[in-house]
């Protein structure tokens, strides 16, 4: 795990590097958004002065790829899974459950910062599904019943560490 | 010594393999030199992970399932007093060519190329690499070979493209040496976005080397020095572990200038992609490289000729490579001796989906289906009724249970409407719904459409829309008529594979299971009671406890029942908006 101070340098020492080589566009958008969690405008702004991408051809890039998002995410960032294996296992139950637990849809963030829900076409652990990834964690066979709990669980973390951090 | 090694690949991962290894690594400083501890990559047997084996010598023994607790269990009996930690060996061989375990029939029915070290040696180990044959295949390449004679060895050998086309390799690397340029690149295709498809993941995990070793003897032999890996992001274990492979290379002399003193030159770079499943096509794969959209051009010119910044490249996937070094060592003729006439060799399948043994497997092309599901697959969950096995993700097709004696190969699955694909094999049991399972590949190809070719764009939104109409309940007669007209045109007037391929799975759904789309739209039914507009929903008596959230929950007051006790739906008032189902936190509420 690199620390942020160390991916700020990362992306700055990476505009600061570039030396008009080709296909850069890509792995700049790449680290700014590991630097700041996504691409924000400033950083369109930069990347577009250094290399003398037009900035509306960035914005074209970003938008393309489903990897680049232009808003910050929560704090825990669910992956739900929808591929193949995990579809014909029930995984489209498994996602209206989050998005009527949590109040928002896939690709939205809860008003309070703490989720950000998002569809995968496949994570890979095909013998586990359904399968959603909480931020670096697999969650995999589970069942409306069963991820109502873990997301509650979630919730209640965080109110308990809120509330911790308000009287300490 | 006693060697303990972890399978580490991401499904290991995701079912605990770190925890499993911290426990080993705390066991190993408390009774230091008592053992050593590695790790590896995928075995294959991803319904077993975790995966922990204890090798001395020959002999191996893997144990499944295994638990930070079940891990000191084995250290205690096996490790320390040599005896066999009893319940969780999957796999075992005595060193004398003899093997058992409960899942030896799963490695035994196996003929392993591709997958020859994975699960096997340390993928963050060269030297494990070279121990176990790596590189040799290099060596021989460059120093005991022409370009001409090892396109020629490629060209024997029968290997075709294992990214789903099955072109020729052999032919492909003569048609990118036959021009002449200042610049040429070997670019490897590792953007495996079908969902269900995971073969090229594993590779990359758990023998990158492999890879690596194929692309720059292909590089010696069209005369390029440098190579371009096109990795997905979402693949971030794949991508450190070929960071460290490609350092290694580096520092051994096989990656850099003058590779073993033969003043052949050959580099490589790794590209992330940023999540667009267009990219799995070459030119549009091409375009992302150059840092632009990721859009697919018209073809001529190949390429060979004019290609990744208007230079002549070979591309091919993950799994071709990892052929090469393969058959260079061992001979052309050694690997046609596997596989059919025409297809060569062997293939990777990733099983998923209602198979009992999700996972890894790599058999000789001509394996039936019927063998690749019930003998290694070990048949379907839950002791349902085999119904279907899809292949070829969003640009395949099904192949029903009827033609599950279908040889795998580039031609007998071609004849039934599907496609080889890359190798995800998704099996279907008769809880799917077919006319469900072509939309949701329709869905997913019309998402990932690039845009540029009208028909693409617009006709699977059309098609996609009047699927969704079917499988809500609104299904017209004509549908089926107007659906094939749709794809009919999409398949001819798209530029790429993706376009081309798109109505794949609902042309062959049509073709095979049509009685299901008539019975939708005529009689709204859906006989494998999956469509929740057109089933029944209901309570089950024993889960359910009366908290009454449900009917709360329900918008159209369709359930009924007092505090504590069951609750019962009135399916005539019921708008089959699913709310019961995911409100309920006992899974009580089932569709029939």
């Amino acid at each position: 795990m690199i620390t942020t101070a160390g991916r700020e340098e990362n992306f700055n020492y990476r505009l600061w590097r570039y030396d008009g080589a080709p296909g850069e566009l890509i792995p700049l958008l790449q680290s700014a958004q590991d630097h700041f969690g996504y691409v924000p405008r400033k950083a369109i702004n930069y990347i577009a002065g250094v290399t003398g991408v037009p900035e509306s051809e960035v914005y074209g890039v970003i938008t393309f790829y489903s990897q680049f998002r232009l808003q910050p995410m929560g704090k825990y960032v669910i992956r739900a899974c929808d591929g193949t294996a995990c579809h014909v296992s029930g995984s489209r139950m498994i996602i209206d459950t989050i998005e009527d637990e949590l109040g928002i849809e896939v690709g939205g963030t809860t008003e309070d910062g703490i989720f950000t829900l998002n569809t995968v076409a496949c994570i890979g652990c095909c013998s586990l599904a359904p399968v959603i990834m909480i931020n670096d964690e697999t969650h995999g066979q589970l069942t409306p019943a069963s991820v109502r709990k873990l997301l509650r669980e979630l919730r209640r973390r965080e109110k308990a560490a809120g509330q911790k951090a308000a009287a300490g | 010594m006693k060697k303990v090694i972890i399978g580490m690949g991401t499904c290991g991962m995701s079912a605990g393999a770190q925890q499993v290894y911290d426990r080993m690594q705390e066991i190993l400083s408390e009774n230091p030199g008592t053992f050593a501890l590695s790790r590896t990559g995928c075995i294959g047997m991803c319904y077993r992970e975790p995966l922990l084996e204890v090798r001395e010598g020959d002999r191996r023994t893997i144990y499944g399932q295994v638990t930070p607790e079940t891990a000191a269990g084995i250290f205690d009996s096996h490790v320390v007093k040599g005896k066999v930690f009893d319940g969780n060996v999957v796999y075992s061989l005595d060193g004398k060519g003899g093997d058992g375990g409960t899942e030896a029939d799963f490695l035994r029915q196996q003929k392993r190329i591709v997958l020859r070290n994975c699960g096997t040696i340390d993928p963050e180990s060269i030297d494990e690499y070279e121990a176990a044959g790596g590189y040799r295949a290099l060596e021989k390449a460059l120093r005991g070979m022409t370009p001409e004679k090892i396109v020629e060895e490629v060209k024997a050998s029968g290997l075709r493209g294992r990214g789903g086309a099955g072109f020729p390799t052999g032919l492909k690397w003569s048609f990118a040496a036959s021009y002449k340029a200042d610049r040429k690149y070997v670019v490897c295709n590792a953007d495996e976005g079908d969902p269900g498809a995971f073969m090229d993941r594993s590779v990359l995990e758990s023998d990158p080397h492999a890879v690596l070793e194929g692309m720059i003897i292909c590089g010696k032999a069209i005369g390029s020095d440098f190579g371009y890996i096109y990795c997905r992001a979402e693949y971030p274990m794949a991508i450190r572990r070929l960071n460290i492979a490609i350092e290694a290379a580096r520092g051994k002399g096989y990656l850099g200038k003058d590779i073993l003193g033969t003043g052949f030159n050959f580099d490589i770079k790794i590209k992330q992609g940023a999540g667009a499943f267009v990219c799995g096509e070459e030119t549009a794969l091409f375009a992302s490289i150059e840092g632009q959209r990721g859009m697919p051009r018209i073809r001529p010119p190949f390429p060979a000729e004019k290609g990744l910044w208007q230079k002549p490249t070979n591309n091919n996937n993950v799994e071709t490579y990892a052929n090469v070094p393969w058959i260079i060592s061992n001979g052309a003729a050694a690997f046609a001796a596997f596989g059919t006439e025409k297809s060569r060799g062997t293939k990777v399948f990733a099983l998923a989906g209602k198979v009992v043994h999700g996972g890894l497997a790599e058999v000789p092309m001509g394996t039936t289906i019927h063998d690749l599901v019930f003998n290694i697959g070990g048949g379907i969950k839950a002791g349902r009724k085999f119904k279907a096995v899809q292949m070829g993700g969003p640009s395949g097709g099904c192949i029903p249970v009827e033609l599950d004696n279908t040889p795998v190969d580039f031609e007998s699955i071609p004849a039934t409407g599907a496609i080889m694909g890359s190798g995800g094999m998704v099996v279907l049991d008769d809880t799917a719904c077919m006319v469900e399972m072509a939309r949701f590949f329709l869905d997913f190809t019309q998402s990932e459409s690039c845009g540029k070719c009208t028909f693409c764009r617009i006709g699977t939104l059309r098609m996609l829309e009047i699927l969704a109409r079917i499988v809500g309940g609104e299904g017209e007669s004509g549908d089926i008529e107007k659906l094939q007209e749709l794809g009919r045109q999409i398949k001819e007037a798209s530029l790429c594979g993706l376009g081309q391929t798109a109505p794949n799975p609902v042309l062959s759904t049509i073709r095979f299971y049509r009685n299901e789309y008539e019975a939708h739209i005529a009689e709204k039914r859906c006989p494998s009671s999956a469509c929740s507009a057109l089933v029944d929903f209901k309570i089950n008596p024993e889960k359910c406890t009366g908290c009454t959230i449900c009917a709360k929950n329900c918008p159209v007051n369709a359930i009924s029942g007092k505090p504590k006790q069951t609750h019962v739906i009135d399916n005539s008032v019921c708008v089959k908006c699913g709310k019961c189902i995911t409100s309920c936190n006992f899974d009580a509420v089932y569709k029939s």
